[in-house]
């Protein structure tokens, strides 16, 4: 089987051949040229870069909505100004009805979103590792999704009455489909040759999802988990405003009474509110999805 | 048995490997037979087709031959993808060390071992830098590293240098010669470039393609260090060439 091919040539001795020291020097000048980085522009400079766009925008808005008050489409009291709309929100903002209705509307999200974290996460991996499971309720999971949430509502009051559960039940249910769904194309989308790799290094069960199954995954999951707020919070929305839990009150609830006293500058101040926390929130969101792009090497190259 | 362990560092005997069955059967591997002494440099040599991966998965033990045998006797082996196959969400070190995290291995043992088998591979100082930021050369070398943290006797290379420039892959060659030297390492590398395999190569094992056999084993008697564009490496390379071209043309018809 073995053939013995063998060149005598004083030319392989002759060919001189790069030292050590020199393959380390040649090594070291790529990389070099390899791996230049431009610097980063200084904080407040990268901050002002992503608010100015922002405060346009929402100076534009503002104007466009003055724009219509003044044409007068309707009277006043009907649709007031931003001027008016802005100091009744900032009236409020002092009070500590205000404060403690925000803290009730929040903890009940936070709440509701932890538990669909919850459940979502594990429905999620179970669903991706067991083809029975798949073929028995993946395509339930993403019709659930599209169910407008206000439609469970009268269920929720049948069994659970005006209380906090019925809207806890809502705002779980709106959104842990979505962030099942994160979870499970994350793990369908996780390239093999990792997965190999991690089998290759002796990983196995629960180690190899910790270290590799689960950090490949995580761009879907954290897709899933803003789709999944964003859900959240409108069935949240519409719970406060429909399930009204007497002595609780609430963003919703106050956003319902402005409506029930024909308080327009009242119901747009709390509408703002709304507006500012999905704001916050986006943003919240944001800055963790750019953080781990850019770890990841996944942001595009400064412009300038 | 224990003598024969030792005479080789890997011992493939008679191993076939068929994925699928009736009409979908693939025979990826049929009765492939050859040995590595310890130290010593391999190349497998063949085009597409010829169940190099396969064989790999094997060896790695990620995979088990449909019939033969594997022998590595008790030694721990390493594998090397093609791409770097880095985890982009960890750092550099992050990545060497991941193997080690895999064993159990203490962190503080883990930080000391990261730091000189980078500096084995000329990257010292740059445990903390993501993959991203490295150059492709430069992510190969992490990969190495990386494969040796899993302590490896046994490194099992595919096409590592596949995917590199003309220059940075020559720096390459020599730096894992000079690595397999330093830690007398039993080296398999898979390649389709037969200049690589013979530059590289104490052998080079030339399969043939669907399904996977031994063609021919040649030995390189050509004294190190060596380069890539020698006349004497070229000399061989073309009788290899031939011998690689007869094996394709057989599919042609």
């Amino acid at each position: 089987m073995a053939t013995e091919v063998t060149i005598t040539s004083a030319t392989a001795r002759a060919t001189p051949v790069g030292s050590a020291a020199d393959i380390d020097a040649a090594l070291a000048g790529l990389d070099a040229l390899e791996t230049a980085t431009e610097p980063r522009p200084p904080l407040a400079l990268r901050i002002w870069s992503v608010t100015w766009p922002k405060l346009g925008a929402i100076i534009i808005f503002l104007l466009l909505w003055q724009v219509v008050v003044w044409s007068g489409w309707k009277p006043s009291y009907v649709l007031p100004g931003p001027g008016e709309a802005l100091s009744d929100l900032g009236r409020r903002v002092t009070t500590g009805d205000f404060w403690s209705a925000a803290a009730r509307t929040l903890q009940r999200a936070v709440a509701g979103y932890a538990l669909a974290i919850l459940i979502g996460g594990i429905v999620g991996v179970a669903v991706a590792r067991f083809a029975l499971l798949r073929s028995a309720v993946g395509s339930f999971i993403t019709a659930l999704q599209t169910m407008p949430s206000i439609v469970w509502f009268p269920l929720a009051i049948l069994l659970f009455k005006l209380t906090e559960s019925a809207i806890l039940f809502v705002v779980v249910l709106g959104a842990a489909p979505s962030i099942a769904n994160g979870v499970i194309s994350g793990i369908d989308y996780v390239p093999p040759l990792l997965t190999r790799l991690g089998r290759t290094m002796g990983a196995r069960g629960l180690q190899l999802y910790r270290l590799v199954v689960a950090p490949a995954a995580l761009p879907s999951v954290v897709a899933g988990l803003k789709q999944g707020w964003a859900f959240a919070w409108r069935s949240l929305m519409a719970g406060e405003l429909l399930v009204v839990v007497p002595g609780h009150p609430s963003i919703g609830s106050d956003l319902e009474d402005s409506r029930q006293l024909l308080d327009t500058v009242g119901v747009l101040a709390m509408m703002m509110t709304i507006f500012v926390i999905g704001v916050l929130v986006d943003a919240a969101f944001n800055a963790g999805d750019r953080r781990m792009r850019a770890r990841r090497g996944l942001l595009p190259p400064r412009s300038h | 048995m224990t003598a024969v362990i030792d005479a080789s560092a890997v011992r493939i005997d008679g191993v076939s490997r068929i994925f699928g069955s009736g009409s979908h059967r693939v025979h990826a591997l049929d009765n492939v037979s050859f040995d590595a002494r310890p130290g010593e440099f391999v190349c497998l040599l063949g085009a597409s087709g010829c169940g190099k991966s396969t064989l790999l998965g094997i060896l790695a033990g990620i995979d088990n031959p449909t019939s033969g045998t594997v022998d590595v006797g008790d030694r721990q082996v390493g594998l090397m993808f093609q791409d770097s196959a880095l985890l982009p969400w960890l750092t550099a070190g992050g990545n060497v060390a991941l193997p080690m995290k895999i064993r159990g291995v203490p962190r503080a043992d883990r930080k000391a071992r990261v730091e000189q088998l980078l500096a084995l591979v000329r990257l010292a100082g740059l445990a903390d830098k993501r993959p991203h930021e490295l150059s492709g050369g430069m992510r190969q070398r992490v990969s190495l590293a990386r494969a040796f943290a899993q302590e490896a006797d046994v490194l099992c290379m595919d096409e590592p240098f596949g995917a590199l420039d003309a220059m940075t892959r020559d720096l390459l060659h020599d730096e894992l010669e000079r690595i397999w030297r330093e830690t007398g390492v039993t080296i398999l590398f898979v390649t389709h470039d037969v200049r690589e395999a013979v530059r590289l190569g104490d052998r080079v094992v030339l399969l043939s393609s669907r399904p996977g056999r031994v063609a021919e084993i040649f030995d390189v008697g050509l004294p190190r260090p060596r380069r890539i564009d020698s006349p004497d490496v070229a000399a061989l390379a073309v009788a290899i060439t031939d011998r690689l071209r007869e094996e394709v043309v057989r599919h042609g018809h």
